[in-house]
Formats: C-alpha cells, sequence, structure tokens
C-alpha cells in the first residue's frame, strides 16, 4: 500500500537535495541560511512524526526566524543558455509538454482509478490524501520518462529543482502556516467572537439587509482568514441560518452554496490565501511579490467585486423564491 | 475580545510589510495568550499559554504538512525548462496566427472552469501549467504583435495568467457535487438539522459560475485592447 508518508519520505529527500546542494554552492550568496531553510524542512517531513508537537513548533519558530531576518538568497546553479533552450526546443518539439501533462493526467487518473484498486485485498492507496498520493505517483513517473529521455546530468532536477524553490523562497510554506495559524484561531474561538460581532451590533431587520450582512461578512472574514472553508460555519451560524434562512425564509440550499461562493470572492482580494495570490506571484517573478496587494490580486479585485455584488443579489432574487 | 488582538497582529504586520511568516507566528501566540486573559490570570498561566500556542501550532504545520507536497513539482518542471520548455511555448503560440493574449488566456479559463466543473481541479495549477506553459504563451501572444514589452505590460500579463487560473476554479470547483466545499456545507446543514443531496447545491453554483466567465472574459478581451493600444503608441 502506498501510503502519505512515502510521499512525505519523498518530499524529504528533495528538500534535503536542495539543502546539500546549496551548502556547497560557493557562489549562493546566502548559503548558509538557505540551506538551513530547505534542510529543516526536509527534517519535517521526514522525521515530523516524532518530533512531538512542541518540538514541531520550535521548527517552525527557526524558519520564521531565518526568513525573518532575510537569510534566504536566490541560488544560480549552472544550466544551459537562452540559445541552447532554443535549439532543445527546436530540435524536440512538443514532446516537452508530454511529461508536463503527465503530472495533471496521471494525479486525474489516481484519483478516478487508481485509489479504488485493490491488490491481493489490500487498497493499492492509502485512506489518507488520495490525491497527494496520486501527486507524489505522477511527479515520480513523469520524472522518470523525462530522465529517462533527456539523459541529463545526475543531479539536474535536484539543480533546477532548487533554482525555482530559491525563487519562491518563504513564500513556498506561506500556505502551510497559515493552514496552522486558522487552527490555533479555531482552538482560541476567533470565528465565535466575530460571528458573535456580526449577529450583536448589525440592525438585520429586513431580508435584504440580513443577505448582504451575510454575503459580505463572507467575503470579509474570508479576507481575514485567507480561507473561505474557515468563514463558512462562523458566518452561517451567526448570520446565514438564523437570519437569512430561518427568520426570513430563504431556501437554505441557495442561501448557503452562493454564501460560499461569496467567500471565494474574498480569497481572490486577500494575501491571506497564499496559495492563490503569493505564491504564484513568486513563481512568475512579478516585482511586487511581497507588497500586500501584488499584481495578482489587484487584477483579480475588479472581478471579485463584481462577482460579490452578483452573488449578493443573486441570492436576494432566488433564495426567497424556489 | 481579546482573542481578535491576534488579527490585529496580522494586520499591522502585513501594512508594515514584515515577513508574513514570522508576522503570521507572532499572530498565533498572540492568539493562543490573549485567549486566556482573564481576570487574576498569573505571568506563569501566560507563558504557559504560549508554550501550548507554539505546540498547538507546530501540531498543525506537522498535520498540514500535505500542503507543501506541491513543491515536488520543482525538480520536473526546472528539468524540462532547462531543455526550453518556455521557449516550446512561445514557439507554439507564434505558428498561430490568431493567438492573442487574451484569447488564450480565455481559452485556458474555459478549460479550467469545465474541468473543474467535473471534479477535475488538478488539472491546473500555477506550478504546474500557469508558469511553464500558460504565462510563456500569453507572453509570446503579445510579443509578436508588439516586439519587445514594456516591463510594466509584461508583469501585468503575468498577473492575469495567473489570475485565471484561480477564477476559473473557484467558479467552477463548486458545481461539482463531490467537492470539499459542497462537503462542507452539507455536513454543516446536517449538523443543524436539514438533510440536503449534494447536486441541490451544486446547480446553485452555476448561475454565478456563468458570470464570472461572462465578467472575467469581458476583462480578458479588453486586456487585448490594452495590448493593441500599446502598440499604437
Amino acid at each position: 500500500m502506498i501510503t502519505l508518508d512515502w510521499v512525505y519520505i519523498f518530499a524529504g529527500l528533495t528538500f534535503a537535495g536542495f539543502s546539500a546542494l546549496t551548502v556547497l554552492d560557493r557562489d549562493h550568496p546566502r548559503r548558509f541560511g538557505t540551506a538551513a531553510f530547505w534542510g529543516l524542512l526536509a527534517v519535517s517531513f521526514l522525521f515530523g512524526s516524532y518530533l512531538g508537537d512542541l518540538g514541531n513548533g520550535l521548527l517552525v519558530i527557526a524558519l520564521a526566524v531565518l526568513a525573518g531576518f532575510r537569510l534566504l538568497g536566490q541560488s544560480h546553479p549552472a544550466t544551459t543558455t537562452p540559445a541552447e533552450r532554443a535549439a532543445s526546443a527546436a530540435h524536440r518539439g512538443n514532446w516537452l509538454f508530454l511529461p508536463a501533462l503527465m503530472i495533471p493526467l496521471i494525479a486525474v487518473l489516481g484519483v478516478l482509478v487508481l485509489e479504488k484498486v485493490s491488490v491481493f485485498g489490500t487498497p493499492l492507496f492509502g485512506a489518507e490524501q488520495p490525491t497527494i498520493i496520486a501527486l507524489g505517483l505522477a511527479v515520480t513517473v513523469a520524472l522518470i520518462m523525462a530522465m529517462a529521455w533527456l539523459r541529463p546530468p545526475l543531479l539536474a532536477p535536484l539543480q533546477e529543482g532548487r533554482r525555482l524553490m530559491d525563487s519562491v523562497g518563504w513564500a513556498g510554506i506561506l500556505p502551510q502556516a497559515l493552514a496552522a495559524l486558522g487552527a490555533v484561531f479555531v482552538i482560541a474561538g476567533v470565528g465565535d467572537r466575530i460571528g458573535e460581532l456580526f449577529a450583536t451590533y448589525l440592525p438585520l431587520d429586513h431580508r435584504f439587509l440580513a443577505v448582504l450582512a451575510y454575503c459580505l461578512g463572507m467575503a470579509l472574514f474570508t479576507f481575514i482568514m485567507g480561507n473561505a472553508f474557515a468563514a463558512f460555519p462562523v458566518m452561517t451560524a451567526a448570520v446565514g441560518l438564523p437570519l437569512v434562512v430561518m427568520q426570513f425564509g430563504g431556501n437554505p440550499a441557495i442561501v448557503c452554496a452562493i454564501g460560499m461562493l461569496s467567500g471565494f470572492c474574498g480569497t481572490l482580494a486577500t494575501p491571506m490565501a497564499a496559495n492563490f495570490n503569493v505564491v504564484p506571484a513568486a513563481l512568475l517573478d512579478l516585482p511586487d511579490r511581497d507588497a500586500p496587494f501584488n499584481g495578482v490580486i489587484r487584477v483579480q479585485l475588479p472581478t471579485a467585486a463584481a462577482l460579490l455584488a452578483i452573488n449578493t443579489a443573486l441570492m436576494y432574487l432566488l433564495a426567497f423564491r424556489f | 475580545m481579546w482573542v481578535l488582538l491576534g488579527i490585529g497582529v496580522l494586520v499591522a504586520g502585513f501594512v508594515a510589510r514584515l515577513n508574513p511568516l514570522a508576522v503570521i507566528l507572532v499572530a498565533a501566540v498572540v492568539t493562543g495568550v490573549a485567549a486566556v486573559i482573564a481576570p487574576g490570570v498569573s505571568p506563569a498561566d501566560l507563558w504557559r499559554a504560549a508554550l501550548d500556542t507554539v505546540a498547538a501550532f507546530g501540531k498543525a504545520f506537522n498535520d498540514y504538512r500535505y500542503i507543501s507536497v506541491i513543491w515536488l513539482v520543482l525538480p520536473l518542471i526546472g528539468l524540462l525548462e532547462r531543455y526550453g520548455l518556455q521557449e516550446q511555448a512561445r514557439a507554439l503560440v507564434g505558428k498561430v496566427r490568431s493567438a492573442t493574449t487574451g484569447r488564450i488566456l480565455l481559452a485556458y479559463f474555459i478549460l479550467r472552469q469545465i474541468s473543474a466543473a467535473f471534479g477535475l481541479t488538478k488539472l491546473g495549477g500555477h506550478p504546474q501549467m500557469v508558469r511553464p506553459l500558460i504565462a510563456p504563451m500569453a507572453e509570446a501572444a503579445a510579443e509578436t504583435r508588439l516586439g519587445v514589452l514594456p516591463d510594466a505590460l509584461r508583469w501585468n500579463i503575468r498577473a492575469h495568467a495567473a489570475a485565471v487560473d484561480n477564477i476559473a476554479l473557484f467558479f467552477g470547483e463548486d458545481i461539482f457535487f463531490a467537492i470539499a466545499s459542497i462537503l462542507l456545507i452539507k455536513g454543516f446543514l446536517e449538523a443543524n438539522g436539514i438533510v440536503l443531496e449534494p447536486w441541490q447545491l451544486a446547480v446553485w453554483a452555476i448561475p454565478t459560475a456563468v458570470m464570472a466567465l461572462l465578467i472575467h472574459g469581458a476583462r480578458l478581451i479588453q486586456l487585448d485592447r490594452t495590448i493593441g493600444r500599446e502598440g499604437g503608441q
């Protein structure tokens, strides 16, 4: 059975490889800080389950200190020149897309088919996070294919991977850290307090005001938490269910479905949704990647605002009719 | 209400442009400590709350490791870039005369939204699709019209490539009945005594999905006009 732990070992070894190559890279502008950062992440993937909760917490503190004191830098490992790349592209043509497209295809196949396959009564995939297991499998297959076809130097994937990983930098673990912050917020009851504020201080005596408060509240709360899933139970319990559904008779399916989509409008606007809004800015080398409202968010804002208004109107027009 | 202090730390940290990773950690500790503030709490209690919060954060960070597994794709993407993946994506666009930045992004938007609506949310993503393929194609289409792109325009096109992936995914996936958000809604309503089938929720995502396509599609066509104006100068 392939379990999530296999994928974690794969990831841990990959980050350990990044770290080791960084230590050996004398031209790296922030050699030891960067190596320590990816090395600690390797430790987290390989041994996280044995470190204990406080140990993992201290590990994150060390990561944050390295990032906070700007001890990470961008590597420039030896690679091909633009002319070599153009020649290779002309020579190999559209076949170059194949390994890249294998990843989503195998990942989807894994979820649709492999997840349900059993070998001698043992399921092929572990029960935890089958999509992530499928992703790990897809990367393995595609990488083996590409290595066999292109015959690069043996360390080339790690060197090229390290180049890209350095360009993402600490933003690469921002989504994971934000998810952990969300867990702390749940334990401390942050959401419940915000819900109370909404329900207590807003005069929602007309159904339009209730719909407006719910949709805006979903977007705003998602903006703060970076995640509509965190906002949904809180805002729906505070406003959506008691007011829009119970008091004014809205259809719960419509109210909840459109409420969630209103939350997604908040996701498009917030730097807290790092995996959607901050990571791509880093991956695409945008100059304002670290600004609170980077280019990706600014491009998304008009669509997000228009869709929030439309969601509010749709909920008001549909929820009390069907 | 003291627990909301952590959100204040987050906002202040982002406004001051401190490192977000450090800000998140401080916000978590402040939240955990603020949650135990009450009349008569001793400093020792606060210290214990801080340690407990660090441990809770560490546990959650460890539980959420699967989020960062996505970086496993980088060695492959980097390797293919070494052999000219981005150059090939550009060359492909150069051959198609009718290809414009807006049309390429709109085509990707439609593909991404439809596949997400069928639950295939993994057909896409920034590390796998946007950086190696979609962004270079969108840039190349503008380059065939303008030659060398002004920096601001180049970054704007890249930002649009990233945005298309997000918007198409968000307003496509909820049409699929077995997606996490729909199951979350179903579970929440069940806990409150309202039993619904997932498809009853999913159909109500369709109007917003259509509007997202219309609004963002119009903006992408507008992007082509902006690029055209740059060329006219």
